[in-house]
């Protein structure tokens, strides 16, 4: 008899296109985080196939810090106009000027803990009641227990110790009022089934990725873009490197690599020899070892 | 096919951990991780920081097993307190491991972890042999079908990796899974502590012939573990564009739970038992020739029914049991015991129903297997066999069939949690 079987990419596609359509099956009103990096990227490719030639029956969100890269910004205008999804902008400098969130003070200070405020704003506002979120449980230690749908108290918080179990590919996403659901369509993947995916499937992704010459300084380890959102103290110096980014969040707190890798290959060819995760060059995840999952319970992707 | 494209050419395997509370299994975890090269610099500064603060063993002077205990209260405790989820990957294949605590009340972890697994690893140590977590382990294993069970007997180091030792545990847990409906079993001697048989071969085990854990899970063949024979295909949700482009496409969206579907095979909607064709399979990529599990895609069909999310596309010479009697297998989960008056809301493929439970048959002791008829209170942990009632017909096959169209999950309807893991019998 012939032998049918899938390959590790096509069962991760086959296993998330599930659950993008168990999404849109379950709830009234569900919305799709997207950042504008490579997780979100596949995230959306995956959604348009799960209801292609169909349009993606829901919204996508960009929770916009005020301190992306102009590149991200660029990439997800273009890519939404050549897709025609519909976008919605959460912004958190106006949750800052309407005093909902305050800007941290000092040298390190960072957006990335406010994306939390405007985000449950914008879920609040637009009556969501499951967004779904790139996140991966090989990035970090407490994601490594997240469910692919994991249930939100009306607060919107996390309860690592209060999960509903998750069997099969069976599941529960009833909720009463005013709870909602977080949902991980890709929490099987790793950063290099994402990178091998991107390049069979020839996916678009910001320039930023790839190997290019940028002015950045160092600081606690980390190369960081020189950019108006962050004060430098007088012993950094400002150097042009050949670098790229692995992952793209704030200017504030995404460092980049030394690397030469200009193309697809040559990326996966890194990724696959390099010896630091991803997160590692994330300033975000480095203040305590438990950093990750003192987020989530606030309510962070 | 260059070196760099062999990821095109890989597959999936999905294991689970069982093993009680000493036997290692985070050790054995970060062994494999470790000796494949799967832990990242950062990662590994991070355990040997906290080796030296929490105190460590294992001759690199780290404590492997620190890598995989996720949450702060686990780190805390020492425990595993959830499944988690590990990924690695050798040039042959990629690995998703479902990581459970071995606890007794943690039964429903391993459930969990078990219901998507390809193979299991149960850890046993070889100083105390099979013990009643083994057979617990075991049980679990074969009630929810693993494909393949690899017992580990571990810590071979502090039994002088005696044969002896070995064989002795071998053939007890041997005599123990005649009694078990399990198609694969195979068992290695191993220290995860000192890395014998792990990855790299044992020198200090000439009498083992076999492969090593990690050649074991590279070579075993995995794609029969779908049902390849009964056509089941659980619609999941139309497609339904209505564009200028696409005025007139239907297509019904799903993952196929069994079979093989090819283009103009003729075919049988349940439950109204109209019968078509299937005119096309699509794919955002273009048309694809057959579909099988677990394979996501869209079928179009040449006649236009009225067919809609829970109805399952068949053939008309091979359908499912169609009730609303059944019985089942339940594993509960809820932290209230299982109400036997009680209303519930059942989830099976794409379908949702209510039920009743008519009555509890029996409680299964898990350590021996007995059956208790005398005490029917079920509570969290517990596994017994149930006969239910639904409010609809549900579409299904026996568990043994069929993996995907033979399980439930039981939602409680005043929480909404997932209370109950059924396997129809």
């Amino acid at each position: 008899m012939k032998s049918y079987s899938l390959t590790h990419l096509r069962e991760l596609e086959s296993e998330s296109i599930y659950i993008l359509r168990e999404v849109a099956s379950q709830f009234e009103n569900p919305v799709m985080l997207f950042s504008g990096g490579k997780d979100s990227i596949v995230m959306f490719h995956l959604a348009r196939k799960a209801f292609w030639p169909g349009k993606v029956p829901f919204p996508l969100l960009h929770v916009d810090t005020g301190h992306n890269f102009p590149e991200t910004i660029a990439f997800r205008d273009k890519l939404m106009t050549e897709t025609g999804a519909d976008l919605i902008v959460g912004s958190v400098e106006q949750s800052i000027a309407e005093g909902k969130a305050v800007e941290e003070k000092g040298i390190n200070a960072s957006r990335n803990g406010l994306q939390t405020v405007t985000l449950l704003e914008s879920l609040e506002k637009g009556k969501y009641d499951a967004a779904m979120g790139g996140g991966r449980r090989d990035e970090e230690k407490a994601r490594s227990k997240e469910r692919f749908f994991s249930h939100r108290d009306e607060f919107g918080q996390w309860d690592p110790k209060n999960q509903r179990p998750e069997l099969w590919n069976l599941f529960n996403g009833k909720k009463n009022m005013g709870e909602h659901f977080r949902v991980f369509p890709i929490s099987n993947w790793t950063e290099m089934d994402i990178w091998q995916y991107i390049l069979s499937e020839n996916i678009g992704i910001p320039n930023l990725y790839f190997s290019h010459k940028r002015r950045v300084f160092e600081r606690d380890g980390s190369l960081l873009a020189e950019c108006d959102f962050i004060p430098m103290k007088d012993s950094e110096k400002i150097e042009e490197r050949v670098v790229r980014f692995r992952t793209i969040g704030d200017m504030t707190c995404t460092g980049a690599v030394e690397s030469d890798a200009d193309t697809l290959q040559k990326i996966i060819d890194e990724v696959s020899s390099t010896r630091t995760t991803e997160r590692g060059s994330r300033s975000d995840d480095k203040r305590s070892e438990a950093a990750m999952e003192d987020r989530k319970k606030q309510g962070y992707f | 096919m260059t070196e760099n494209q062999s990821y095109l050419d890989m597959d999936l395997l999905r294991f689970t951990t069982a093993g009680s509370v000493d036997d290692g299994k985070s050790t054995l975890i970060g062994r494999m991780l470790y000796d494949s090269k799967s832990i990242f610099q950062d990662q590994m500064e991070a355990i040997e920081k906290a080796s030296a603060r929490l105190g460590g063993e294992g001759e690199e002077g780290v404590n492997l097993a620190l890598l995989t205990d996720g949450l702060r209260a686990e780190r805390e405790q020492g425990i595993t307190i959830d499944v988690a989820y590990r990924y690695f990957a050798t040039p042959k294949r990629k690995f998703i491991i479902a990581d459970t605590p071995g606890h007794i009340q943690y039964t429903r972890n391993m459930v969990t972890g078990a219901s998507t697994a390809n193979l299991a690893i149960i850890l046993v140590d070889a100083r105390n042999g099979m013990i009643e977590q083994t057979c617990r382990h075991s049980f679990i294993a074969s009630l929810l079908k693993i494909p393949h069970i690899i017992f580990c007997i571990n810590k071979m180091d502090l039994v002088d990796y005696r044969q002896d030792d070995y064989e002795k545990i071998k053939g007890t847990i041997e005599a123990f899974c005649s009694k078990l409906d399990v198609q694969d079993i195979r068992f290695i001697p191993i220290s995860a502590l000192k890395g014998d048989n792990v990855v790299h071969k044992s020198e200090r085990m000439d009498w083992y012939q076999g492969g090593t854990l990690m050649y074991n899970l590279e070579n075993i063949h995995i794609s029969g573990d779908h049902n390849q024979v009964d056509v089941r295909f659980p619609v999941q949700y139309v497609i339904r564009p209505q564009t200028k482009e696409f005025p007139d496409y239907r297509g019904y969206g799903g993952r196929v739970a069994g079979g093989v579907l090819k283009k103009g095979d003729a075919v049988m909607v349940l439950p109204s038992g109209l019968t078509t064709k299937i005119a096309k399979i699509d794919t955002m990529d273009g048309e694809v020739e057959e579909a099988f599990a677990p394979m996501s895609c869209t079928i179009l069909l040449e006649d236009d029914l009225d067919i809609s999310r829970g109805d399952m596309i068949v053939r008309s010479n091979n359908k499912p049991e169609v009730s609303q009697d059944i019985d089942m297998m339940v594993c509960w989960m809820g932290d209230s015991p299982l109400n036997p008056t009680g209303k519930y809301t059942i989830r099976h493929t794409t379908k949702e129903a209510r039920c009743v439970i008519k009555e509890i048959l029996y409680k299964v002791n898990v350590d021996n297997l007995h059956r208790i008829e005398d005490d029917k209170v079920i509570s969290a942990n517990d596994i017994c066999r149930v006969s239910i009632r639904t409010t609809q017909p549900l579409l299904f096959d026996k568990y043994n069939r069929n993996r995907s169209t033979g399980s439930v999950i039981i939602i409680d309807e005043a929480t909404n949690n997932t209370v109950g893991a059924g396997m129809i019998i």
